[in-house]
């Protein structure tokens, strides 16, 4: 391990700065002064380069190879996006520019692509109105959940709980806890693996707030009840979110608009194709129903009679500033470059693909390895180790040795109603070889498990790590290079 | 293997009646079900409690756990050597491993907790 | 162009493979009264046209002004070597560490990005990012009141008013008293602060240098709130901390603030970096991705997300945060900043902002009608008032080509007639003449 901190070599610069050219007298004064300096590193330009060069070779993308990390979504990402995000006439444009008097007309361009990509997002939506500026996925809960709970104070409804099925992504229940709810679980129906309708209609009831749900759920199994739920939920005014983690699945062949749902949050780090970026950042722009619009974060994009594109903040019931501007915007306009790029056709061929994908791999695994929900699956598929554990071999031994095979593993242990569950998503822009190669592998570690599980528990041996200890990591507590080993 | 000295709640607590006390700690069960014990966070000493809630959160790399009070009454004592060295949970879960002390007691409350023999049958039902 | 590989007759193997007869086949489980009613979006387009589209479109923003305007959000010099680093597609198209083994690039640059901000705010740990500054801060207020107990935060008027905005909205659902503190003489109002406070109180939220600019020394603030066991927040901004008084050396329990200005272009308001550093003592109630150094099985060192037990994915309602992702590019990017500037390289950027920013008064100073707002001692951004009002002014300095500052009245009522003006070491002597002389002559119309 080489960290930065061991290379530092005192009195060695990697950027010249220009000259002071005002006169350069000044100080802070000494009650405000820093007391020491900042122990950064001291390093040349080359040396920086190779550093960060070697770290990215310990890393693993999806330009890397195939990434099927299920409920993900790692697709490939155009490298256009980048190049056009980065142009100076988006990258160095100040987010107050608009603030100013008039402002607005300054930043024309950038107010253009969101409005546009705004007005994308509700015909792919069915929706009447989104907000850009929920900064991920979860921040878009927070946001509809914030905007149900803003608009049941306003209509007088005394609600207390939001119902979550048990098969849900974990920030659903802490997003709800965040906007004021106390969370109730629904159970999953173990036979058809979708919401089970008659638990829900003994657990709503007048102090439901929300209904949040997935679909297709976290078992890659599209709900056809759907309207179903949605008219039961609207029974008591309760309002019902669609958590859009898995949208990719039904692009043209589905929109959570037209089954009723109330509010809606699209991730476009997954489904429109901006980079993961190692975890971050994303952006989870939230859509909504016409009655809850008034409620929506300020600003607003609204398009002038003179076809002018202006910053509106006059809504006295919007739930107020949830991002410091307009969203993430390079990650939107990312997303808005890759949805013309794509066009209806694109995007209904993304789905129809991702969805083939993930049924040709459930299809080629069946016999090595349990399947809990087997019917055709949508964008992806859980599997389960369920067989490979009768030889002491888990779901965790077979995505360390896909490791080894060259792969990035799937989701392993969710949805936590599978047991040693694996889930995977190919995603659309997979090749077949790539997937068949994905196949042979799985089949071969499926071999090992019943001839030599041994070898699978020290998997993976082809990595600058094997497998770490993360009781160590808790215990030891050490998140912080020490300042005096080096200095 | 179960201790027919304390009583028990579905919940994975024991409870230990020493005196006017009761010692609480979690069973072999929970212990072994959370992998190894990574941090304890004690309740404050005089809190009072009351039963079912929450009193304090063990945690495991992959787990957190809530500690239910099975009693109502006021925290007596907490094992505070578990703040440097909670994987005595895992090591001693009855003994060097518990984790409160509760006063104030409920005698009608003690006597509606399970044995050790019904304690035992219930596990059966667990997976 | 829709970037899948597959052609026709693979799809039609793959679908005879599955037992399946046809595309629609797959959507069985959506029954026609789901279908879409509409999917009015227009046909895909060609990369060379979907260029000259978006070319076009940033043409149209005003880029090319010579801006002064900062207000938390500053326009610092970027080094072509954090583009050209930060987009390796090994970093970029990854996404958060699940696998360790195959993610040692980015969980060492989270833990380096750790010990940057530790050694920049003189914290002991910080966790791998927040969306942003004003998200940080909230989180801040979160940990302090599930550390201390208490519900009711006191948050200085020198705090950011878009963060005061924006913590406002996230805990408008949640018991909590926020009690705003307004700025007497452009400081944090020691008498009225000290007067807020009460046993009742998790956390006084200050920031430094505050959002006029102005840098203060609050230890004071400090030493009181520790005597009645309040927590003390303190946001601020990473290049001035080159210079200025870290929250560590004056004892803060929290540091929080935007690390935009390092090596993060302004990009219209995002992405951006929440940066979050704390004690040891309340490392376990950080929200956030936090990076740990451990050991493989076979002795070698390693890094691993660590304190998982605190997050959403298996705390679920009871997490200390929604947040389940971090800003890794965003952090990385600081990181490679922080790196190629190093020790020397982010002081002298602080230095160059500090000198022609008091340059930059003394020339404004000379200008008769205009006052500096209550000459306090500042780091690269200061108050001006103007003889008329600062929304107008700034409209008049566009048209001559200069972003002038930020008009304080939007967000402090009576103060119309201020302008916020911030200086960078990307300003010139030549460009801050030729506002001055710009300016002067503005004033005279």
């Amino acid at each position: 391990m080489s960290i930065i901190f061991k290379k530092s070599v005192p009195g060695r610069r990697g950027v010249r700065l220009p000259k002071c050219d005002v006169p350069a007298s000044t100080e802070i004064p000494e009650k405000y002064r820093r007391l020491s300096d900042a122990p950064l590193v001291e390093l040349s330009e080359i040396d920086v380069v190779r550093h960060f060069t070697e770290l990215s070779l310990k890393n693993y993308g999806v330009d890397t190879n195939f990434y099927p990390l299920g409920s993900c979504t790692m697709k490939y990402n155009p490298k256009v996006t980048e190049k056009l995000a980065g142009m100076e006439g988006f990258a160095s444009l100040h987010p107050l520019l608009p603030q100013l008097r008039h402002g607005d007309l300054l930043t024309q361009g950038a107010l253009a692509a969101l409005y546009d990509l705004e007005h994308l997002l509700r015909e792919i939506c069915g929706m009447d109105a989104f907000t850009l500026q929920p900064m991920a996925g979860a921040h878009g809960e927070l946001t509809a959940m914030m905007i149900f709970a803003a608009y049941h104070n306003k209509k007088g409804n005394k609600k207390s709980e939001v119902l979550i099925p048990d098969e849900s992504h974990g920030t659903n229940p802490s997003s709800a806890a965040i906007a004021g709810y106390e969370v109730k679980p629904v159970p999953t129906n173990r036979e058809t693996g979708a919401l089970d309708l008659e638990a829900l209609r003994q657990k709503i009831g007048e102090q439901t707030a929300a209904l949040m749900l997935t679909n297709p759920n976290t078992l890659g199994i599209f709900n056809s009840d759907v309207d179903k739920i949605t008219e039961i939920a609207h029974k008591y005014d309760a309002q019902v979110y669609y958590d859009g983690a898995n949208l990719n699945a039904v692009l043209g062949k589905f929109r959570p608009g037209d089954a009723d749902f109330d509010a809606v949050h699209v991730n476009l780090h997954k489904t429109f194709g901006t980079p993961h970026g190692g975890g971050g950042p994303g952006s989870g722009p939230v859509g909504v129903k016409k009655h809850l619009v008034d409620f929506l974060p300020i600003s607003r994009i609204v398009k002038r009679d003179d076809a002018t594109y202006a910053l509106d903040y006059n809504y006295p019931d919007s739930i107020g500033y949830i991002a410091p501007f307009y969203g993430n915007f390079s990650v939107c306009l990312k997303a808005y470059i890759y949805i013309l790029l794509l066009g209806a056709e694109g995007l209904i061929e993304v789905s129809e693909n991702a969805v083939l994908n993930a049924n040709y791999i459930l299809h080629s695994l069946k016999k090595e390895y349990d399947v809990p929900y087997l019917r055709t699956c949508m964008h992806e598929c859980v599997l389960s180790a369920k067989k490979q554990v009768e030889n002491g071999v888990h779901a965790l031994d077979i995505a360390k040795a896909l490791i080894d095979r060259g792969f990035h593993p799937p989701t392993t242990y969710f949805p936590l109603i599978v047991k040693e569950a694996l889930m995977i998503e190919p995603t659309e822009t997979e090749s077949k070889e790539t997937l068949d190669a994905f196949i042979s592998a799985m089949k071969d570690i499926a071999e090992k498990a019943a001839s030599n599980p041994d070898e699978l528990h020290k998997a993976p041996v082809t990595t600058p790590v094997s497998r770490l200890d993360e009781t160590l990591a808790v215990k030891s507590m050490n998140l912080v290079f020490p300042l005096d080993v080096n200095e | 293997m179960i201790p027919s000295d304390r009583k028990y709640i579905d919940s994975h607590e024991w409870i230990k009646i020493e005196g006017d006390l009761a010692v609480i700690g979690i069973t072999d069960y929970a212990q072994d079900s959370l992998g190894d014990i990574t941090f304890v966070e004690l309740p404050a000493v005089d809190t009072e409690v009351t039963k079912g809630g929450e009193c304090c959160v063990i945690e495991s790399v992959k787990a957190a756990s809530d500690v239910y009070s099975p009693l109502s009454g006021v925290i007596a004592e907490v094992n505070s050597t578990l703040e440097a060295e909670p994987e005595k949970i895992n090591a001693s879960p009855y003994e060097e491993g518990w984790v409160f002390k509760l006063k104030n007691l409920d005698t009608a409350e003690v006597d509606s907790l399970m044995d050790s023999a019904a304690y035992e049958k219930f596990l059966e039902t667990c997976e | 162009m829709s970037y899948i590989a597959n052609t026709a007759n693979e799809q039609k193997e793959m679908l005879k493979a599955c037992g399946l007869s046809s595309i629609d086949a797959l959507f069985e489980d959506i029954p026609e009264r789901l279908k879409p009613k509409s999917f009015n979006i227009p046909h895909g387009k060609s990369e060379l046209e979907v260029s000259a589209t978006i070319e076009k479109m940033a043409s149209r923003n005003y880029s090319h002004l010579t801006s002064f305007l900062g207000g938390g959000f500053y326009d610092h010099f970027i080094p072509a070597a954090i583009d050209a680093l930060a987009s390796r597609g090994e970093f970029y198209t990854a996404y958060t560490p699940y696998q360790p083994e195959l993610s040692q690039g980015t969980l060492q640059s989270i833990y380096e990005y750790q010990t940057d901000i530790c050694r920049l705010t003189g914290m002991e740990v910080s966790n791998a990012s927040v969306y942003d500054g004003g998200t940080a801060l909230y989180e801040a207020c979160q940990m302090a009141i599930n550390a201390t107990g208490r519900n009711r935060i006191i948050i200085d008027g020198g705090v950011n008013p878009i963060y005061r905005k924006m913590i406002h909205t996230h805990t408008l659902n949640l018991s909590i008293e926020l009690c705003e503190v307004a700025v007497t003489h452009g400081q944090g109002d020691r008498e009225k602060i000290f007067e807020a406070l009460n046993k009742d109180t998790a956390a006084m939220i200050v920031q430094n240098p505050n959002f006029f600019g102005v840098i203060d020394d609050h230890s004071d603030i400090v030493n009181k709130c520790h005597s009645m066991g309040i927590l003390v927040i303190q946001s601020t901004y990473p290049v001035a901390l080159a210079l200025i008084k870290t929250p560590g050396e004056i004892g803060a329990d929290i540091a929080t603030g935007d690390g935009q200005s390092l090596g993060i272009p302004l990009s219209f308001g995002g992405p951006y970096l929440g940066f979050m550093a704390t004690r040891k003592k309340l490392a376990r109630k950080m929200p956030g991705r936090i990076s740990g150094l451990t050991m493989d099985t076979q002795g070698r060192e390693g890094f691993v997300l660590t304190l998982q037990a605190r997050e959403q994915h298996i705390r679920r309602e009871k997490a200390t945060s929604n947040i389940c992702t971090n800003q890794a590019l965003c952090a990385l990017r600081a990181n490679i900043y922080l790196s190629l500037l190093g020790k020397e390289g982010l002081k002298e950027t602080a230095r160059l902002c500090l000198n022609k920013a008091l340059y930059m008064k003394e020339r404004l100073k000379a200008i008769p009608n205009i006052k500096v707002y209550e000459d306090l001692p500042v780091f690269n951004e200061f108050v001006i008032r103007l003889p008329m009002d600062a929304g107008e002014l700034a409209g008049m300095m566009i048209d001559r080509g200069f972003a002038a500052g930020f008009p304080l009245g939007r967000y402090y009522p009576g103060m119309e007639n201020y302008l916020l003006v911030a200086v960078t070491e990307k300003r010139t002597k030549h460009d801050i003449d030729l506002f001055a002389e710009t300016l002067e002559d503005a004033l005279c119309q």
